[in-house]
């Protein structure tokens, strides 16, 4: 589905990531783990289009499609998510009105006519129902004011609405609390399918104990250095990563 | 100018007018040597050759200019057709409060009194261009709410131009005095119809009692030919609360004067203002805060987005006498350039001479949040939207304070034209 080849990019003239490989296919899950620094949030920014990283070589391909020169509003059309580490405040525009404007967007750009009013709001109670969200939060402006967790809580409520064939979440389970983290994992693991792709973009191996990844990566210094199952990620929650730092330096 | 010839020098305000005419015959148009006009030029302005006494009645059909109003609400309507007055548009009344005419204030004898207190007491007497309308003014709204009245809707005062003249100078002049512990809400607008030139020169009193509050909301969109020039004066004793909203959207040229005077404790004076311009459009924000007493607030809020070529200026004046101790005084002003060509002079002119104060100001020239438009894209919002988008949240916290929904609703409307989106939903 999601298929990285020899990545490279740099943000003002320093090399962030120096050559990614990495497939995914449908019905996957996928963590990538590493210290600070390392290059995720880079990844999955630049998946998702941001014109700020530049691609120096390589490519980023959706079923089979080559990425280059799309942009991130037509990455979102084909299925492309991101889950933001710091979502943007939005003063004036409910979480509603946010929703239809990027479900319309997304239905135009396929030559469909606006969802209807009446199946519009069907989809925002059952998916506010899956993630456990308040009625009043809706007619909230987006973001203003929100806590950590609600801020993670309104994205995995976004990609719920928006149904995407690769959900990139970064940092997902940063400045959440126990109980928000498993309304969110358990949110996660119901949009889950085998026609669908997740990436789990994380430091600790906390978040894989509810949202359980089929491949774990570790990227450190722009490359992966090491994959493996499962098992990999409680091996770094043991070790840390400065064990992984001198195995690579070997 | 033929002044005698078109005044009636029998008129009981006659010796302010001829005192007005000799201040501006002495001073003349401001120049940009002046501090205050650096960077507004009325060279271009002063060279067209301007009607000042319109000589025929036009009329209008109310279906032609609806859309200028608030018509989703029932209001008072004072609406003046090339500076006269038209009955026909109107809906005046003289049910507990006065909502009506200043050529009828300034003539009967049942209005002698508020004319006598009120009528150029508080606008300037030296600076050039409102003695010109001082001079010269001859219509206007008069609006007169007693101790503990509020009208019952708010108040529209409307003024078209039809473009019979080729150029056309209004001077409209209004008197707005808002008795102890009475309210009221009014709208402002200036509408050119046509492509022809036309200038407004206005000038606004208004004297707000102890406790009174007064909502004054400004709406300037006009057309690339009408320039405005207002000059608003605000008197305020103890406890009253009066605000007023500026959206500068259009016209050619557009210079605000508004100056407060807190004559009296615990006052709260606000200016906010949202301007979006495009094209070649010049709005020149002048704000003055005088305050004279102890105890008393300001805050001043202004959003500005420039595109195109256009250019604005945002002035903010504040002076706290030496005895106005406790006063707290802020101001803002925030702007997002979105063309190379567009620009900005932004300046605050504290005057501070008490030292017990609290007084801020901040001013922000910027661009649009690359990281904000790149999470709006990344929802599957394409570019242009999610800019419009951006732009409307950094306005909003200015329309939060607008009291009247269908007017918030009409604004957020025009927000949304001048940015030229539809978002698929009414901001």
């Amino acid at each position: 589905m999601l298929k990285i080849k020899d990545l490279h990019a740099n943000v003002e003239g320093k090399e962030i990531l120096r050559g990614i490989n990495l497939e995914v296919k449908a019905g996957e899950v996928h963590a990538i783990m590493g210290p600070n620094g390392s290059g995720k949030s880079t990844l999955a920014s630049v998946i998702a289009g941001n014109d700020n990283f530049e691609v120096t070589q390589g490519s980023v391909e959706l079923e089979g499609e080559d990425l280059e020169d799309v942009s991130p509003e037509e990455r979102a059309h084909k299925g492309v998510f991101l889950s933001f580490q710091y979502p943007v405040e939005i003063p004036g525009v409910s979480v509603t009105n946010f929703m239809k404007t990027a479900i319309n967007e997304s239905r135009k750009a396929k030559g469909l006519e606006d969802m209807p009013a009446k199946d519009m709001l069907k989809l925002i109670r059952e998916k506010s129902e899956l993630l456990e969200i308040d009625r009043k939060f809706l007619s909230r402006s987006l973001n203003e004011g929100f806590s950590g967790g609600e801020k993670k809580r309104n994205e995995i409520f976004q990609m719920a609405m928006l149904e995407p064939k690769v959900a990139i979440l970064d940092e997902t389970d940063s400045g959440l609390d126990i109980d928000a983290l498993r309304i969110v994992a358990s949110g996660v693991n119901k949009l889950k399918s085998k026609d669908n792709a997740v990436i789990l973009i994380t430091h600790y191996q906390r978040l894989l104990e509810y949202i359980v990844p089929d491949f774990v990566h570790v990227l450190h210094n722009g490359k992966i250095v090491k994959s493996g199952g499962k098992e990999l990620a409680l091996e770094l929650e043991e070790k840390g990563y400065d064990w992984l730092k001198q195995e690579t330096a070997v | 100018m033929a002044f005698e010839n078109n005044v009636d020098v029998e008129h009981p305000v006659h010796d302010v007018r001829m005192a007005a005419i000799k201040n501006f015959e002495e001073k003349g148009f401001p120049s940009k040597k002046e501090e205050a006009w650096k960077y507004t030029s009325l060279n271009n302005i002063q060279k067209i050759d301007f009607s000042i006494f319109p000589k025929q009645e036009n009329s209008l059909e109310y279906k032609d200019v609806k859309r200028y109003f608030i018509h989703e609400i029932d209001t008072y309507k004072i609406v003046f057709v090339d500076g006269i007055y038209s009955s026909y548009l109107s809906e005046t009344t003289h049910d507990g409060v006065d909502i009506c005419l200043m050529s009828a204030a300034l003539t009967k004898p049942m209005y002698k009194q508020v004319i006598d207190v009120y009528f150029n007491k508080i606008a300037s007497k030296d600076e050039s261009l409102t003695t010109l309308n001082t001079a010269f003014s001859r219509e206007g709204a008069y609006i007169y709410i007693p101790k503990n009245k509020m009208p019952k809707k708010p108040i529209e005062i409307l003024h078209f131009s039809t473009g019979n003249e080729a150029s056309l100078l209004l001077q409209p002049r209004n008197l707005i005095v808002v008795e102890e512990n009475a309210e009221v809400q009014i709208i402002e607008r200036h509408q050119s119809l046509t492509s022809n030139e036309v200038l407004t020169n206005a000038v606004t009193e208004i004297f707000a009692a102890k406790s009174a509050i007064v909502d004054l909301y400004k709406i300037q969109n006009d057309v690339a030919t009408a320039s405005l020039i207002d000059n608003t004066y605000v008197d305020q004793k103890d406890k009253s609360l009066v605000k007023i909203h500026t959206f500068s959207f259009g016209g050619k040229l557009t210079r605000n004067n508004l100056n407060f005077y807190q004559n009296g404790e615990y006052i709260d004076s606000t200016m906010k203002g949202v301007t979006i311009l495009g094209e070649k459009q010049h709005v020149d924000h002048h704000t003055l805060v005088h305050h004279i007493q102890p105890n008393c607030e300001s805050h001043q809020d202004y959003k500005g987005i420039y595109g195109d070529s256009s250019t604005g200026v945002f002035n903010g004046k504040i002076i706290v006498d030496k005895i106005a101790q406790k006063t707290n005084a802020f101001q803002k002003n925030n702007n997002i350039l979105i063309s190379d060509k567009a620009s900005i002079n932004s300046k605050p002119q504290l005057e501070i001479f008490a030292d017990d104060v609290k007084c801020s100001h901040g001013c922000t020239i910027g661009q649009l949040d690359k990281d904000a438009l790149f999470y709006l894209q990344s929802r599957g919002i394409p570019e242009k939207e999610a800019r419009a988008l951006l732009m409307y949240a950094f306005a909003n916290n200015v329309l939060s304070s607008v009291r009247i929904p269908e007017l918030k609703a009409r604004i957020n409307k025009l927000i949304a034209k001048k940015l030229g989106v539809n978002l698929g939903f009414d901001l």
